[in-house]
């Protein structure tokens, strides 16, 4: 069968494809995409098949159709009247937010964990174990009803109202309820791009100072003051800047308006309980992998920068941590999937994420179940490799470089 | 490899449409159980008991079509499925039927390639909010966060209330009617819409349900009912006439302490005696023993005794008949004749 294909040149005999190790391989592999094929022929024939049985076409019409619902979180402007591709790419915002709050936080949680699990101190040593066993080993979507029923337990915002109230906004800005928490949002008046672009300056002022820092003490060994110095450089400009411009940045206090707190920033229930949820339960594999990142750095390592002279904390960041990040970044990568993946959870506290908008409400109310599957692994797959995508070039950039 | 991973999930939902297609009767009765599709818990409708028996105004229809088909109330295996679940069971033939308060709109029956087979309760969508908030109006609402289950036309029609009133509110998507219930005792929510029916099921299970009022405003019209897919019309027409046939012995007086008496011999009516199979052979046109319709009223009585027995005002639900009444006492209800 596969002889047909195979060239016949000198000294090649069809018996080779199964005893010759440079060409068994091949025959291998050759019959393995065959089997391949033809089962995903028969799958997708299957599927065809049983479609047109059924009297259902295949087609994503419904995407262009009025989605007709509301969705309680939206970072794009959406109405009931809008698409349902629309409500796709709320949802897929919504996704992305909270995966990215989560990552962020669920990193910073991780490294102090990590690290801490390894402190001399008997009590933050075992603290730090307690946390990572605990929330490692619950599964997330108990984390998730957990969280969110905590943040339940908090007054309601009728509670705010009356002379009296039972509750009160925390500094007068913030007021923290059972439906969310709602900070002040600010206004950005005239002249707040001037006070914007200060900080932003600001903050290349504080990393050119520290370059200079750094060169200073490697050409004449002086060691700079870098932390007052870089504090400065970043708020007394924009400071100035703010008053100077006649403080065009205000801030839009919540306050009680019917029902709920109007005004301000509203950080919904779900969300707090999602991203807290993710942040704790990922923080706490992170931990694992901080821990054994730095395990990997041979102790003669710590060893030889404390004879250098450092500091311990400064042992840590100057010569542990980043030869450990060769060991944390893959299962790091790994962990930011999860986060993602994990997101999909979102409707059990009622977030509107995409799998709540169009893996859910659009494919009920449209009742296209594999269009709206099939899209919704196309969405999480874009996702996911462009997140793997990013951090294997993170990782390449702190791998061992090979020269 | 991701294409394989793709391409895998496509056929495999294929598979499972491809169990639609057979005809169900042959298939119930080749199974000795019903599939029925009820909720997964709302008093007085699709509910365990004390015993774990499951019991309730559309579980009673369930029994009544397993009673005509199969001969014994008590052959139904029943499936919860959730606002999200549903369409996908029936359509797969993991159910034979759906009874799961089900509003009859246009787009289920032709675009999801269903067959309602009747309506069993005329209902329409209210709020409910806690009394102390002092709203006596839907109108009120602005700004109010609502608990609303997601995959229903509830969802829908309050989008559409809120922005024809032109006020705002904000939306808290929950899977079940459970869930729903503790969001909204909890105060996460101000009020919870859902169907008229379903506010006073929910409230009646609550510990104090005198602190809760449902407003006056019903917002939509959702007419409940079973259904099955589309194409199997002598299944369709077996759960179609078994409501029937529940409905027109209320009509006609047949309940379920005279019905073995009635079906015993013939009698002067001669609907009812073909009907019960006492005359004629209305059972060999549908494809069942001639006493199906005994068989189903026997199982729960007639639609009176049902409704009365689950949801009615002598029950903790507390609904009256209203728009549920048969068409001769000024209600909905009107059975097409047993001829």
């Amino acid at each position: 069968m596969a002889s047909v294909t195979d060239p016949h040149d000198g000294g090649f005999r069809l018996s080779m494809l199964l005893n010759d190790r440079r060409y068994r391989g091949l025959t291998f592999q050759f019959f393995a995409l065959i089997l391949i094929i033809v089962a995903m022929a028969f799958l997708g024939i299957n599927l065809v098949r049983n479609l047109a049985a059924a009297g259902l076409n295949f087609s994503y019409e419904f995407l262009g159709d009025p989605a007709n619902y509301d969705i309680n979180q939206t970072m794009i402007d959406y109405t009931s009247r809008s698409t349902h591709l629309r409500a796709a790419l709320v949802g897929l915002l919504n996704t992305l937010l909270v995966s990215v709050m989560a990552c962020v936080t669920a990193t910073i949680l991780g490294v102090i964990a990590g690290v801490l699990r390894l402190s001399k101190n008997w009590l933050v040593r075992k603290l730090m174990s307690a946390y990572v066993e605990a929330f490692r080993n619950v599964p997330v979507l108990i984390w998730i009803l957990m969280i969110g029923t905590v943040v339940q337990q908090l007054p309601s915002p009728s509670a705010f109202r009356g002379d009296d109230p039972d509750s009160s906004m925390w500094l007068g800005l913030i007021a923290a309820t059972n439906r969310g928490i709602y900070i002040p949002a600010p206004i950005w008046g005239p002249g707040s791009l001037i006070v914007i672009a200060v900080f932003l300056a600001s903050i290349v002022g504080v990393v050119l100072y520290r370059r200079y820092a750094v060169a200073k003490l490697y050409s004449d060994g002086t060691l700079l003051p870098t932390f007052w110095p870089s504090l400065g450089i970043l708020f007394v400009p924009t400071i100035l800047a703010y008053f100077l411009m006649g403080q065009p940045v205000s801030l839009d206090v919540p306050e009680l308006q019917g029902f709920n707190f109007g005004g301000g920033l509203q950080i919904g229930r779900p969300l707090i309980a999602l991203w807290l949820a993710l942040s704790v339960y990922t923080g706490a594999f992170i931990a694992e992998n901080v821990r054994a990142g730095i395990l990997s750095v041979s102790h003669g390592q710590t060893e030889a920068a404390a004879s250098l002279g450092l500091r311990s904390n400064r042992i840590m960041s100057l010569v542990v941590l980043p030869q450990a990040l060769r060991v944390i970044v893959p299962p790091l990568i790994s962990q930011y999937l999860n986060i993602t993946k994990n997101s999909s959870l979102a409707i059990a506290v009622g977030y509107a994420d995409i799998t709540a908008t169009l893996g859910g409400i659009t494919l009920n109310q449209t009742g296209r179940a594999i269009e709206t599957i099939l899209l919704l692994m196309l969405f999480y797959l874009v996702i996911s490799l462009s997140i793997s995508g990013v951090m294997n070039v993170y990782n390449a950039s702190v791998s061992l470089k090979e020269r | 490899m991701t294409k394989t991973i793709l391409l895998g999930a496509v056929a495999a939902g294929g598979l499972i449409a491809g169990a639609a297609a057979a005809a169900t009767l042959d298939d119930v009765k080749e199974r000795g159980t019903l599939n029925c599709g009820v909720a997964t818990g709302l008093a007085g409708f699709a509910a365990p008991n004390a015993s774990g028996e499951w019991e309730g105004f559309d579980v009673s229809l369930c029994r009544a079509v397993a009673a005509a088909v199969l001969g014994d109330p008590s052959a139904v295996e029943f499936v919860p499925t959730t606002g999200k679940t549903r369409f996908t069971a029936l359509a797969s033939g993991e159910i034979d039927m759906l009874a799961r308060n089900t509003t009859w709109t246009f787009s289920r029956d032709n675009d999801l390639n269903f067959e309602f087979t009747g309506i069993n309760y005329y209902d329409g969508q209210g709020f409910m909010v806690p009394t102390e908030l002092g709203v006596t109006s839907a109108l009120d609402l602005d700004g109010a966060t609502v608990c609303v289950q997601t995959g229903t036309t509830t969802e829908l029609n309050l989008a559409d209330f809120f922005r024809k009133n032109n006020i705002s509110y904000e939306p808290v998507p929950i899977e079940t009617n459970a869930e729903a219930q503790q969001q909204y005792l909890a105060g996460a929510c101000d009020t919870y819409t859902t169907d008229a029916s379903g506010l006073a099921a929910t409230r009646a299970t609550f510990e104090n349900p005198g602190d809760h009022v449902i407003l006056p405003e019903i917002i939509s019209k959702e007419p409940l009912g079973p259904l099955v897919r589309h194409g199997d019309n002598e299944w369709g027409d077996i759960v179609r006439w078994t409501l029937n046939a529940l409905i027109a012995a209320e009509e006609m007086g047949v309940n379920s302490t005279n019905v073995a008496d009635m079906a015993s011999a013939a009698g002067d009516s001669p609907e009812i005696n073909r009907m019960l199979g006492t005359e004629g052979n209305l059972g060999d046109m549908i494809g069942l023993p001639n006493d199906w319709a005994v068989k189903a009223i026997q199982a729960n009585g007639n639609y009176g005794e049902i409704f009365e027995k689950t949801i009615g005002e002598n029950t903790p639900i507390g609904l009256s008949r209203g728009l549920n009444a048969q068409w001769t006492d000024g209600g909905l209800l009107y059975a097409p004749p047993f001829r």
